[in-house]
């Protein structure tokens, strides 16, 4: 049952794929997009990732769609007609894809309790954040106490990307390109 | 190849494929924003490949009951790759929201957002740069 709900899941998120593929409607893409984040937020409820779940809705349909659509008003809103069909990105994807396939060959099968990802930290997290953390959700008792700094970077990276946005089209960059226009 | 080789290892080959959608969006078209979409479809299906190894066979999500009487008799999935995948998706969309802000800069300085005409672009720019500057050296660049 688990996996039928998977393959469904799975085949609609290829379908979404390739109309985001095929289509040359940008508002369109955008739209399927959302589709898209929504649907793997549905593979991560379940895949047990209740709490990825939440952030893949929030953020990846909702603040996503806002900033692909705002880019979208700025710049354009179709695709030109594509250029003549190309052999080799399709070569380079198959190949990659081949290698990759090759490589999950030597993986513990999918679910099995004894892969070396379940058996080190899981456990340790499992048995000790009632006592250490005391808080019923685990992912949240990791995210801000065990692995904390991992947030703090997170933070980081947020708050440069953050200041990157603001210097390439902010109204400080604007003033100055518009002052430096001026000046030739 | 037993049959279940293959349901166990199915899913990975699944994800395997959707990020291959995703990648060839990327080599393969020339619009900046889709592009962008086509990798927001790459590095979901790598946090979806990263979850999948976090469930456990009859396992449910990571969260014990309000009054922490935990039963041991229940499975609980992985919660350490779901931390991961938590920090990865609000970075994905931190450096999404840049490459966005490099393509509004993009189409102000070139007037598209398609790569090829960009493409033109700069290779007339190129050309002209060296004529004149040959002009400039007495024709002997």
């Amino acid at each position: 049952m688990e996996l039928f709900i998977n393959l469904v899941l799975f085949f609609m998120l290829v379908a979404t794929a390739i109309a985001i593929l095929r289509m040359r409607h940008l508002f369109a893409v955008v739209m399927l997009s959302g589709v898209f984040s929504l649907l793997s937020a549905l593979l991560f409820v379940a895949l047990d990732a209740v709490d990825v779940a939440f952030t893949e809705a929030a953020v990846g349909a909702g603040i996503s769609t806002v900033l692909l659509l705002g880019t979208m008003a700025l710049t354009a809103r179709n695709e030109k007609m594509p250029r003549e069909f190309s052999i080799v990105p399709l070569l380079v994807v198959m190949a990659t894809g081949a290698v990759l396939i090759y490589g999950t060959l030597d993986m513990p099968s999918f679910g099995s309790p004894t892969s070396p990802a379940q058996t080190h930290l899981a456990e340790k997290f499992l048995t000790q954040s009632p006592s250490e953390v005391g808080i019923p959700n685990v992912v949240s008792a990791i995210l801000a106490s065990y692995r904390g700094y991992d947030t703090l970077g997170e933070t980081v990276v947020v708050f440069t990307a953050c200041i990157g946005v603001l210097m390439l089209i902010g109204s400080f960059a604007r003033r100055r390109r518009k002052n430096d226009g001026g000046a030739e | 190849m037993t049959l279940d080789f293959i349901l166990g290892h199915l899913n990975y080959w699944l994800f395997i494929i959707l990020m291959m959608i995703g990648f060839y969006i990327v080599v393969a078209r020339g619009n900046y924003i889709k592009k962008i979409v086509g990798l927001n479809i790459f590095q979901a299906a790598v946090f979806m490949f990263y979850i999948s190894l976090s469930k456990v066979e009859g396992g449910t999500a990571p969260i014990f009951p309000i009054d922490m009487n935990i039963d041991p008799q229940v499975v609980y999935s992985n919660p350490l790759p779901h931390v991961l995948i938590l920090t990865a998706i609000v970075v994905g969309i931190a450096t999404t929201s840049l490459g966005l802000a490099l393509i509004v800069r993009i189409r102000e300085e070139y007037g598209t957002i398609e790569e090829d005409e960009i493409l033109e672009i700069e290779s007339k720019l190129q050309s002209d740069e060296n004529s004149t500057e040959g002009a400039s050296m007495g024709g002997r660049a």
